[in-house]
C-alpha cells in the first residue's frame, strides 16, 4: 500500500557515488514529522562511512518523529545494516 | 646486554570491565563501533577486491621488514635484528605465497561428487593479541589474514611492543586502505591494559580473540565466553637417533635455537642422544660455536636462567644472546659463542633445565636405548610442551612412526630445525603461520597452524542426494513345471541335498537326486521341519567338511533353504561368528558388521523351494532359531543369496489348502510392502506390481483348485517374483507387526501378516503423522503407488483415495475368499490375553527392523492402535471415510 503523499515528509534518491553526501542532505532537510522516505535503488554498496552517516540520520530522525524508509534496498546492503545493527532502525520497501 | 626491561609483563587473570572508566568504555566502544561498520561493510567485497588489496600490504611489509624489526629489537631488548627480518618476510612473502591463490570469498570449495560446497562467510571483529616475542611479524601476519577473509581487527600488543606493533599496523591500514579496504578495518588500542583486553574479550560484537601470547592471556581469552583462537606454550624435545645425517642435525639445531636468539616457542629445548652418537654429537656442537658446559658451570647456569621458586625460565634471560647469558651466569666462554649446552640426568623439578627455555641454552640427555630416548622426550613433551612441537632427526622410518605416535604435537618435525621448521613452507610443505595451535592438550581448539581457514565461518551448502541404489538375483532362476531338470547343467563331485523328512515322503528326494549329473556323489542331509537350530546347521556343516562338497541343494520350504544358506556361510567361512553377523543395522548399505569374504571352501547353493510364499531361494535372508538364548537371529547380506534358484511348480501341486492360503498372502504382503517401501525403485516396482497381480488373479483358483497346474505354477512365480522385489526393496510395518503377534500368540507367519494387512494399507494411505526420512522419495507416494496397484487390478475408482479404498476392499474380499479369519479376536485369543500382551507386543514390533523401509514411521502408539484394529477386524475400506486426509 503506497504511503498518503500528505505524511511523507521528504523523498530523496540516494546517488550511487555519494551515499554519505545524500544522507548528509536527508539530515539536514529532516523537519517535521511523519515519514522520510529514502531512494537505495541505485547504490550497490555501503561504505562505513555511509553506515555512520544513516545512524547518524536515524538518530536525529528519531529525537524529531520521523520514520525512514529505505526503499529499493539490495540484500547486500541489507545484510550489511543486519551486521551493523541498523536494519531495525528503518522500514523497507522494494 | 640483559636489561630489566625485556621482561615480559606477567599477566595478571582478566579484571573486572567495571574498573574501566566511562570515558575508557566510550573509546572502546568507538573502536568496536568502527571495527563493526568496517566488517559490516567489507561483506560486500569480491575475491578480486581483497586480493587487489592483499598484494601491496604485502609488498609494504616487505619493503619495512628490517624497519619493523629494528624497532622491535629496539622496544622489547629481545632478539637478534636480522632474524626478526627474517620474520617479518616470511610473515608476508611466504604468508602471501599460501594464501594469494586460495578463494576466501563466496564459494571457497566445491566438492560435486557429495553435493556440498562450501561457502566463506567472514567472522566479523576479531579482537587480536600480539606476544612480545615476534611483535611486527604475527601483526604484518594477522593483519594479511585479515584482509584475505574480509575481517576488521582490533589489535592489542604486549605492552612491552606497542610501538613496534603500532607501527606495523599502521603500515599495513595505510596501504590496505589505499587500494580500497574499508575504514577503520585495523584499529591499535592506544595502550595496553588488562581491563581494556577483559572489556573487548566480552563485548558482544567481537566476534573472535585471536591470543597469541603467554598462557595467561591465552587462559583469558579461553575463558571469556567468546570463540577464541590461543596458543599454549611450548616444550619442544628433541630426539637425535643414531641413524641421523649428524651434521645436518647439528648445524639445524643451532639454527633454530640461535634464531632470534631462541624466541620463537617451537625452538629445541632438551635433545635427547642416543649413547652411541653422544660424544661426537657435543664435539660438533663445540666445533660449531656451543659452548659445553661441565657440571659446575651447569648448576651456575641453572641458577642464572630458571626461576627456583617457580621452576620456570626467567624472564631476564628470554631473548638474550648466549654470551651475555653466560656472562650473567658467570661462565668463561669463548667470545662467539652461540649456544650453551648442558647436560640433564632427568626431566622435572629435579632438573631445572628441562622446562622451555626462550634463549639459547640447550639441555642435553644421554639415551641408552631408543625407548629411554622416548621416554624421556614424552617426559619433556609433558613438561610444559604438551601439543607443541617436537622434532626427530633420523633416517629410520620406524624411529620416526614410534616418535610420532608417542609425542603429542601438532606438529612433528622431522630432520629439520624445530622453530623454522614449525612457521611452514620454509623446510617443510606445512601452513605458513605464526601461530601454532596446540590442541586440547595444550588448552587450544586446535593443533593446526592458525591460517585463513580460521579466520572463517565456512558454510555447508548441502545438495539432496540419493542413495546408491541396487538390484541383486541370483545368477540363474530357472523356472516352470520340470524345472529341477535343470540340475544336470550344473556339475558337481560332491552334492549334499538339505531336505526335510516330509519331502523324503512324498518323493521329491528321489526326483531330485534323479536329475543330479550322474558323476557325482550325493548325500542327503534330512533336518527337522522347524526353524533350523545352531546344533543342526553344525551338523550339516560337518558334513559338507566330511563329504567336500561343491554343491548344496536345499530342498524344502523357508526353514530347509535358510538352513542350507547358513550351512554354506559357516563351510566357506568357518570363522564366522553368526551371533555378531546378526547385529542389527538400519540400513544394509552402511551396517557395521561385515561378512566375510574369504572363503575356505567354495560351493554352489541350489534352492527349491517347495511353498509358494517366503521366496527364500532368491533371498538374502535367513532365519536361525538360537535354541540356548531361545531367540531367532536373522542373518541378511547378499552372500547369503542362492546362486540358482529353481522354481518348479509340481513341487508345490500337493500344498494344503491352509498353507496355499498363508502362503500367498505372505507373497502378496511381500510385494505390496515392497512396493511402497522407501527403498523402492523402478526395478522392484516392475517385479511387485506384478506379483500382485498374480497372486489376485491365481491364488483364489489355487486354493479353490489346488491341481490347477497354472494357478500354481503363476502363484510359485509370483512368490518369487515378489520376494526379489522385497530382497532389494526390503518391507515394512506389516511384518514388524506380524513377527512380534506370531512369535506372541504362535501364529503362522503368513496368517499373522494377513490379519494386520488391510490394517497397514489403511494405515500407510493416510497422511503420516510422522514422516519416514527417504531421501529417494520426492513426496509422499504410498497412497499413489497403492492407487496405481488399484489401476493395475482395474478395480476401478476415479480418485486416489477411492482406488485406494477399492484395494484395501479387494484385499479383504480376497482374504474372506481364502477363509481367513477376519479378526484377530476369531483366532480365540481373549481381550484381556491380547490387552496383556501389548506391552511386548508394541515392544518388538517397534524393535523389529521390518517397519525402517516403511513408508511412514510408526509411532509405538501406532503400532498398539494397529494390534487393536486388527484385534477387531476387517472393514477397513468402510471404516475410514477419506483416507489420504485423515491419520489412521
Amino acid at each position: 500500500m503506497d504511503v498518503p503523499m500528505s505524511t511523507i515528509a521528504m523523498f530523496l534518491r540516494i546517488e550511487r557515488e555519494r551515499v554519505s553526501e545524500g544522507l548528509r542532505e536527508a539530515q539536514a532537510r529532516l523537519n517535521g514529522s511523519g515519514e522520510a522516505v529514502l531512494d537505495f535503488a541505485s547504490v550497490l554498496r555501503l561504505g562505513p562511512k555511509d553506515l555512520a552517516g544513516l545512524e547518524a540520520l536515524v538518530n536525529v530522525a528519531g529525537e524529531r518523529g520521523v520514520k525512514i524508509e529505505l526503499r529499493g534496498v539490495n540484500v547486500g546492503i541489507y545484510k550489511v545494516l543486519k551486521l551493523a545493527r541498523l536494519a531495525s532502525r528503518f522500514s523497507f520497501r522494494a | 646486554m640483559i636489561t630489566t626491561e625485556a621482561i615480559p609483563r606477567p599477566v595478571r587473570s582478566a579484571a573486572s570491565p567495571e574498573e574501566l572508566s566511562k570515558e575508557r568504555i566510550a573509546y572502546l566502544e568507538g573502536l568496536v563501533l568502527q571495527a563493526r561498520r568496517a566488517a559490516a561493510s567489507f561483506t560486500q567485497y569480491t575475491q578480486e577486491d581483497v586480493d587487489r588489496i592483499v598484494k601491496p600490504m604485502v609488498v609494504a611489509g616487505l619493503e619495512q621488514a628490517q624497519y619493523l624489526a629494528r624497532l622491535a629489537v629496539e622496544e622489547t631488548g629481545l632478539g637478534v635484528l636480522e632474524d626478526k627480518a627474517l620474520k617479518n618476510m616470511v610473515a608476508t612473502e611466504f604468508v602471501y605465497n599460501y594464501v594469494k591463490d586460495k578463494p576466501t570469498v563466496g564459494a571457497i570449495r566445491e566438492f560435486p561428487e557429495r553435493g556440498i560446497v562450501e561457502v566463506a562467510e567472514p567472522i566479523g571483529v576479531i579482537f587480536s593479541l600480539t606476544p612480545i616475542t615476534n611483535p611486527t611479524a604475527t601483526v604484518l601476519f594477522k593483519c594479511i589474514m585479515a584482509i584475505k577473509t574480509r575481517n576488521a581487527v582490533i589489535f592489542s600488543p604486549h605492552p612491552n611492543a606497542w610501538r613496534c606493533c603500532f607501527e606495523a599496523v599502521k603500515i599495513m591500514y595505510e596501504t590496505a586502505l589505499e587500494h580500497g579496504a574499508p575504514e577503520g578495518v585495523f584499529t591499535c588500542l592506544e595502550s595496553h591494559g588488562l581491563q581494556e583486553n577483559a572489556y573487548l574479550m566480552k563485548h558482544k560484537d567481537i566476534g573472535l580473540i585471536d591470543a597469541t601470547g603467554g598462557p595467561g592471556v591465552v587462559k583469558a581469552a579461553y575463558s571469556s565466553g567468546k570463540p577464541a583462537l590461543g596458543v599454549g606454550a611450548g616444550n619442544t624435545p628433541v630426539y637425535l637417533e643414531k641413524t641421523a645425517d649428524l651434521n645436518m642435525a647439528v648445524v639445524d639445531i643451532i639454527t633454530s635455537k640461535t634464531f632470534d636468539n631462541g624466541t620463537i616457542c617451537a625452538s629445541e629445548q632438551t635433545v635427547v642422544i642416543d649413547d652411541e652418537i653422544y660424544d661426537s654429537v657435543l664435539k660438533k656442537f663445540a666445533d660449531l660455536g656451543a659452548h659445553i658446559c661441565d657440571e659446575s658451570e651447569t648448576r651456575l647456569l641453572e641458577r642464572a636462567v630458571i626461576d627456583p621458586q617457580t621452576g620456570f625460565m626467567q624472564p631476564v634471560a628470554v631473548g638474550q644472546k648466549a654470551i651475555d647469558i653466560a656472562h650473567r651466569a658467570g661462565l668463561a666462554v669463548k667470545p662467539h659463542t652461540k649456544l650453551l649446552i648442558a647436560a640433564i640426568q632427568g626431566v622435572g623439578p629435579e632438573h631445572p633445565l628441562s622446562v622451555e627455555k626462550l634463549f639459547p641454552v640447550l639441555a642435553v640427555y644421554r639415551a641408552k636405548s631408543v625407548d629411554e630416548a622416548l621416554k624421556v622426550c614424552v617426559d619433556v613433551n609433558h613438561a610444559g610442551g604438551v601439543g607443541h612441537t617436537a622434532v626427530v632427526f633420523s633416517r629410520n622410518d620406524e624411529v620416526v612412526r614410534r616418535f610420532s605416535e608417542v609425542i603429542n604435537a601438532g606438529r612433528i618435525i622431522v630432520n629439520s630445525p624445530g622453530s623454522i621448521g614449525a612457521f611452514g613452507g620454509v623446510y617443510n610443505d606445512m601452513v605458513p603461520t605464526f601461530s601454532f595451535g596446540c590442541g586440547t592438550a595444550g588448552g587450544n581448539s586446535t593443533t593446526d597452524n592458525v591460517n585463513v581457514y580460521h579466520y572463517l565461518n565456512i558454510k555447508r551448502v548441502a545438495r539432496r542426494t540419493q542413495a546408491h541404489m541396487w538390484f541383486r538375483v541370483p545368477n540363474q532362476i530357472y523356472f516352470n513345471m520340470n524345472a529341477v531338470e535343470n540340475l544336470r547343467r550344473l556339475p558337481s563331485k560332491s552334492t549334499i541335498l538339505v531336505t526335510n523328512p516330509f519331502m523324503e515322503q512324498m518323493g521329491h528326494v528321489d526326483l531330485v537326486r534323479r536329475h543330479i549329473p550322474p558323476d557325482a556323489l550325493v548325500h542327503v542331509c534330512v533336518i527337522p521341519d522347524a526353524e533350523p537350530e545352531v546344533k543342526v546347521v553344525l551338523q550339516g556343516v560337518e558334513a559338507l567338511n566330511y563329504y567336500k562338497a561343491d554343491q548344496i541343494i536345499a530342498l524344502g520350504g523357508g526353514s530347509v533353504i535358510d538352513a542350507a544358506k547358513i550351512m554354506k556361510l559357516k563351510y566357506e567361512s568357518p570363522d564366522a561368528d553368526l551371533e555378531e553377523l546378526a547385529a542389527p543395522f538400519m540400513d544394509i548399505r552402511k551396517r557395521v558388521v561385515e561378512y566375510p569374504t574369504e572363503k575356505v571352501h567354495r560351493a554352489r547353493l541350489i534352492a527349491i523351494s517347495t511353498t509358494s510364499g517366503t521366496g527364500s531361494e532368491v533371498t538374502p535372508f535367513a532365519v536361525l532359531f538360537d535354541k540356548e538364548r531361545s531367540k531367532k537371529v536373522t542373518l541378511a547380506d547378499y552372500s547369503l543369496t542362492p546362486d540358482v534358484a529353481i522354481v518348479d511348480p509340481q513341487f508345490v501341486m500337493s500344498m494344503p489348502k491352509t498353507l496355499t492360503a498363508d502362503t500367498g498372502i505372505d507373497c502378496l504382503t511381500h510385494a505390496l510392502e515392497a512396493a511402497v517401501s522407501i527403498y523402492a525403485s523402478p526395478y522392484t516396482d516392475s517385479n511387485a506390481m506384478q506379483a500382485i497381480r498374480l497372486v489376485f488373479k491365481y491364488l483364489p483358483i489355487a486354493y479353490e483348485h489346488p491341481n490347477d497346474e497354472e494357478a500354481r505354477s503363476m502363484m510359485h512365480n509370483a512368490a518369487c517374483i515378489a520376494a526379489i522385489a522385497f530382497s532389494n526393496a526390503a518391507v515394512g510395518v506389516n511384518h514388524a507387526l506380524a513377527h512380534a503377534f506370531g512369535a506372541r500368540f504362535h501364529v503362522s507367519h503368513g496368517r499373522a501378516n494377513a490379519l494386520m494387512l488391510p490394517h497397514v494399507l489403511a494405515f500407510n494411505a493416510s497422511v503420516p503423522s510422522k514422516f519416514m526420512p527417504s531421501p529417494n522419495q520426492r513426496g509422499y507416494i504410498a497412497h499413489k503407488k497403492y492407487a496405481t496397484i488399484a489401476e493395475l487390478l482395474a478395480l476401478g475408482g476415479n480418485t486416489v483415495d477411492e482406488k485406494v479404498k477399492r484395494l484395501i476392499a479387494a484385499t479383504e474380499q480376497l482374504l474372506d475368499k481364502l477363509s481367513i479369519p477376519r479378526s484377530i479376536a476369531d483366532l480365540g485369543i481373549s481381550r484381556q490375553q491380547f490387552e496383556a500382551a501389548m506391552p511386548d507386543l508394541a515392544k518388538n514390533a517397534f524393535d523389529d527392523p521390518s517397519w525402517r523401509s516403511n513408508p511412514r514411521m510408526p509411532l509405538v502408539s501406532e503400532l498398539v492402535e494397529l494390534f487393536w484394529i486388527a484385534y477387531q477386524g476387517r472393514g477397513v475400506a468402510e471404516a475410514v471415510p477419506d483416507l489420504h486426509q485423515q491419520p489412521a
